[in-house]
């Protein structure tokens, strides 16, 4: 194994496995590190200090927490479709081979071109971007947007299709828990002993929280010992559920949590079949949110100098990982809880240079800690670092009466108190309310059904945490109606917690407040002078919070120092509104599954198997894949497949499927009835065994939808929608049959996918059915006339629906049986009509012959046509009333100038005809006010030999043979067109009724 | 959001469709074109409690009145809409 000693590592303790060393690379060098350690600990064990670039001034940063708070160490991580940008190193878990990279930075960490930007500082103050670079405007574009984006920046993404799965589930509990430090476990010790099924979720991969770095005692054992007989009690219970590494990131209307769960993100990849990342949905009646609190930084100048750390992360660091930050530490308070960092270096055997506190008073424990470690406490804060890449040298004091000290330490561990982490509380606009004894916001106003426990609800000592987690979780598995003996709560000690507020010490250079905007304690004071007083503006003019870390560390101490410049107090300046996620969630693990081909669900139509091995070409139509045309050996393109397939159809036979129009079954005593009032036709006066063609509009007037309708006996009517139209259609009728007309006795049920149909079409149609049909049955004109439908039996008994209806225009029939003979049906049809040539024809044939028809479809019946446009007004009945009846007659809808379709077709046979060709009266100039409509629909007819092709145009049926322009803009095209007769083959129907 | 369907039970929001105001009632047939455009385009914007359509889609197909805060989505009534968009006789 290579990679020098482990420099900065204790040589015992922490909860690291030194059996399992780990080798890993950060920019390109060999490290090593062991199992436990995040890759910020195994860093810090191996000296490393600089480990990032600024956003904005490329400044050099270090590991300023050990959270998922953490806004300096973030890395691109993994390499290649891997790559993952602005993974906090903080979170990131060490595995053998890890490799990372630090951002933003060129050509090297160390040696970074673009840190010349800091000497351009004062032009990328707050707001820069409209101040700097306004002049001259095209620049904007040209010049400034691409240098700025180049210069300030992240993590590079990928760029490289994600090669990983994620998946999607949903959980259901009683009592929902976030956070796994004493107020989190003794919820759930609550809540379980109840009986309550309860979920855990802990981010960490070890549980615990503060508990991993602070230690204490409860219930008279060492942390460590009472975590593993909690965590046993929880396991023997029947429904507790502990889920690590898992973030609950949001809270959702109806008690629905959001987490994401790192399933194997602290491997190389996922093992095999294995998913990377789950997103879950958790459905709680109760969440008690103990996710601790936040240690905040003070603002001072240099305060993002490698080295300086939050005294809590020191901790983690020293006693969690074993691994020193520093070989000798000052440390800067304004509280007590911060004094416990110095306890911890000291108890490690690191140095302590000294003790800079805030407060007036010095507890006299601390001062005889103070001359047992032999350092100085002083009194003041700090006001500068001097270091740089290599880190913290010399930190400057503003001593209490103006004096001014220095203290030479390679680190300095900073703590400015603690923020109650209320993200979760906050995210149904829930405004946290202030508490002045400990200078902070705490949880108000929280979702239904949610309450903060512990730190994350303001309270910070052991006990306290332990008490009101415990209390949080009884109360929580109570109101979900579990009330079992919860037993007696743990107990601790309180530690004392006592601060005085400090949140920026006033100094020479620049003072952070956020660290991954780079956003100074300057720019807040400049954003005020100019009037962005309001923190909502604040934070927009200068991006305060608007980080991949959301302000975590930096939100409170920025309006804490617009309080100060603009004299009011901190609750009076508010926070901003929250909202989640509460850590970066990728997008990947939104998707899940739904990606590429399972990106929706895919819909296969009974002959699809069969007409994938005749090698068809298929069209994704919605969720169906339908045959778009059968290609054979030899045929140059579509074209030519279609115009064989169409010319096969009117000269002999042929079939397509059509099984996905939607099927509805319509039965009971009422249903013509029913009928009647949503088509604007009648079929309550339509005889048994016939079928009839239908139109529907909306309620506003405009046609909804089309399709054939049977009669299969009395009260069974069988209604067909447009393939497109199939589920809403079926759900505008329920809302109809259920809300409007409940009087009626008529039920609707989909039949969609129970019946295969085909339409079977061409002179030769009779010839090749009697082959399939059953003798018996007569398929002569008399016997089964045109729009006829009836049940027929085929040959070998099998029943099938037949309807004599046609869209091709020629004598046709459309055959219905169960979708589980659909294939079989097929195949029959092909080896029976082998002797007729018979010819399998896809859509684009079926939309040919429909257009040489004059037949509307999806582009005429587009949501703004009325059933005259259509050419089908008279199809409006004046005996009933129906759905849309009273609006289609409103002016507008019934004026004679509207758009309506009529048949195109260029004057110059050799000339393809274009859709969404704009229609221009000869001689006027081409724009909106001479634009009196568009080609809807085109095809090239091989009937007539030309393109042809259909349009709303405006009179159009006024205006047959006038000679106008299609206008094509887009394609850059301008030619004479004819307005003609829609139907342009066989127009007084004597084929289809053959 | 989760909505309890009267026939189904609680069920997740992915299973229903939304369409809009429950209170306008289709007119009756000789209401009159402007009875007609009061039901067909106006709608209440309540900010507050609002009964709705929903559409129970993605399981028993019923078409349900439900009532919901607009400003906090809490549900606090679900119906089947049988009839609540019928014309009053005599309207």
């Amino acid at each position: 194994m290579v990679g020098g000693p482990q420099t900065h590592r204790l040589s015992n303790g922490g909860l690291i496995d030194r059996s399992a060393p780990l080798s890993f690379r950060f920019d390109g060098k060999t490290f090593v590190g062991y199992q436990g350690d995040t890759l910020a600990s195994a860093l810090i064990a191996n000296g490393v200090k600089l480990v990032g670039r600024s956003f904005k001034y490329h400044r050099p940063r270090g590991i300023l927490t050990a959270g998922s708070e953490e806004p300096n160490a973030l890395v691109e991580l993994r390499t290649g479709a891997r790559r993952e940008p602005n993974t906090k190193a903080t979170m990131a878990e060490l595995y053998e081979g890890l490799e990372a990279a630090s951002q933003n930075r060129w050509p090297s960490l160390r040696y970074d071109f673009m840190a010349v930007n800091q000497l351009f500082a004062p032009i990328f103050v707050a707001g820069f971007y409209y101040k700097t670079f306004m002049w001259p405007a095209k620049f904007w574009e040209a010049i400034y947007e691409p240098a700025i984006r180049r210069a300030a920046g992240l993590g590079r993404a990928a760029g490289i299709a994600d090669p990983d799965h994620y998946d999607k589930a949903w959980a259901h509990c009683d009592v929902l828990i976030a956070g796994s430090g004493p107020a989190g476990l003794a919820a759930a010790l609550a809540a379980g002993r109840s009986g309550a099924r309860v979920i855990l979720c802990e981010e960490d991969f070890a549980l615990g929280g503060r508990l991993l770095s602070d230690g204490g005692t409860i219930d008279g054992l060492p942390a460590a010992e009472w975590i593993s007989r909690t965590l046993a009690e929880l396991a023997a219970l029947p429904d507790v559920r502990i889920m690590t590494r898992t973030t609950l990131f949001g809270v959702y209307d109806g008690g629905t949590y959001g987490a994401i769960e790192r399933v194997n993100d602290h491997l190389p990849s996922p093992p095999e079949h294995q998913v990377r990342q789950r997103l879950w949905r958790i459905v709680a009646k109760r969440c008690v949110v103990a996710a601790g609190s936040i240690e905040r930084p003070i603002v001072f100048a240099g305060n993002d100098t490698p080295g300086v750390m939050m005294a809590s992360a020191m901790r983690t660091y020293v006693t969690r990982y074993a691994a020193t930050p520093a070989k000798r530490v000052a440390l800067f308070t304004n509280n007590e809880d911060g004094w416990r960092t110095a306890e911890t270096a000291l108890g490690a055997g690191l140095q302590i240079a000294a003790v800079i506190d805030a407060r007036a008073e010095v507890s006299p424990a601390h001062r005889s800690l103070a001359s047992k470690g032999g350092f100085t406490v002083l009194n003041g804060s700090v006001s500068g670092v001097e270091g740089g890449k290599d880190g913290v040298k010399k930190i400057s004091v503003s001593m209490t009466g103006g004096a001014r000290a220095e203290v030479e330490a390679d680190g300095l561990a900073v703590s400015g108190g603690w923020n109650p982490a209320v993200g979760l509380t906050s995210y149904h606009r829930g405004r946290p309310k202030w508490q002045d004894h400990i200078a902070a916001f705490v949880p108000d106003g929280a979702p239904p059904g949610m309450v903060a426990a512990g730190a994350a609800n303001g309270a910070f000592g052991l006990g306290a945490c332990l008490r009101e987690g415990f209390a949080a979780g009884a109360a929580a598995a109570s109101d979900a109606g579990r009330n079992g003996k919860a037993g007696t709560a743990p107990s601790a000690d309180d530690e004392a917690y006592s601060l005085t507020p400090l949140w920026h010490v006033a100094g020479k250079g620049k003072a952070f407040v956020d660290y991954q905007h780079d956003v100074t304690a300057s720019d807040v004071e400049l954003a005020q002078r100019e009037g962005f007083e309001s923190v909502e503006h604040l934070k927009r003019y200068t991006t305060l919070g608007m980080a991949t870390d959301q302000g975590k560390t930096s939100n409170i101490a920025g309006l804490a120092i617009m309080a100060a410049v603009s004299g009011k107090s901190i609750p009076e300046t508010g926070t901003t509104i929250y909202r989640p996620p509460y850590v970066p969630v990728a997008i990947g693990a939104f998707a899940g599954h739904h990606r590429d081909e399972t990106f929706h669900a895919t819909r296969l139509t009974p002959s699809h198997h069969w007409a994938a091995e005749q090698g068809a070409i298929f069209v994704d139509t919605g969720l169906w894949k339908r045959a778009q045309w059968y290609p054979r050996a030899g045929e140059k393109d579509w074209l030519e497949s279609v115009t064989r397939e169409v010319k096969a159809v009117r000269g002999g036979v042929g079939f397509c499927d059509v099984s996905t129009l939607g099927k509805i079954d319509v039965h009971g005593p009422d249903a013509g009835t029913f009928l009647d009032r949503v088509y604007i036709n009648s079929f309550s006066n339509l005889a048994v065994g016939k079928a009839r063609y239908g139109l529907m509009l909306r309620e506003d007037g405009l046609v909804y939808d089309d399709g054939t309708t049977s009669r299969l006996a009395d009260d069974h009517y069988f209604l067909t929608t447009t393939t497109a139209k199939a589920g809403l259609v079926m759900q505008h009728l329920e809302f109809c049959r259920q809300v409007l007309f409940p009087e009626l006795d008529v039920q609707l049920t989909s039949v969609s996918d129970q019946w295969a149909q085909f339409s079977v079409a061409g002179p030769k149609t009779r010839d090749l059915l009697k082959e399939i049909v059953d003798p018996a049955e007569d398929l002569s004109n008399e016997g089964f006339p045109f729009m006829g439908a009836r049940e027929v039996a085929l040959r070998g008994g099998l029943k099938a629906r037949l309807f004599r209806i046609s869209f091709s225009g020629e004598m046709a029939f459309e055959i219905s049986v169960p979708a589980r003979y659909g294939e079989a049906l097929v195949r029959n049809l092909m080896q029976a009509g082998a002797p007729f040539g018979v010819t399998p024809y896809g859509t684009e044939a079926l939309g040919v012959m429909r257009v040489e028809k004059g037949h509307v479809a999806g582009p005429e019946l587009n949501g703004t046509t009325t059933a005259a446009d259509l050419g089908l007004g008279k199809m409006m009945s004046t005996k009933k009333d129906f759905i849309g009846r009273v609006m289609a007659g409103r002016e507008a809808l019934v004026a004679p100038d509207r758009q309506v379709v009529v048949g195109i077709k260029p004057t110059d046979k050799a000339r393809r005809l274009r859709s969404g060709a704009h229609i221009i009266p000869k001689g006027q100039t081409p724009g909106p006010d001479n634009d009196q409509g568009y080609v809807t629909s085109v095809c090239f007819s091989p009937t007539l030999d030309q393109w042809i092709g259909l349009g709303l145009v405006e009179r159009g049926r006024e205006r047959i043979g006038e000679i106008v322009h299609a206008h094509d803009p887009l394609r850059g095209e301008d030619y004479e067109v004819e307005l003609c007769n829609p139907v342009f083959y066989d127009p007084d129907g004597g084929r289809q009724r053959g | 959001m989760r909505i309890t369907c009267p026939f189904c039970g609680e069920r997740e929001l992915g299973e229903f469709t939304y369409l809009g105001d429950a209170k306008p009632a289709r007119p009756a047939v000789d209401a009159g074109e402007d009875a007609v455009f009061d039901y067909v385009y106006l709608r209440d914007n309540v900010a507050g409690a609002m009964s709705e359509h929903w559409y129970h889609g993605g399981g028993c197909r019923a078409w349900l009145k439900v009532t919901r805060n607009t400003l906090t989505h809490e549900i606090s009534v679900v119906e089947p809409a049988a009839g609540v968009g019928a014309a009053k006789v005599g309207a």
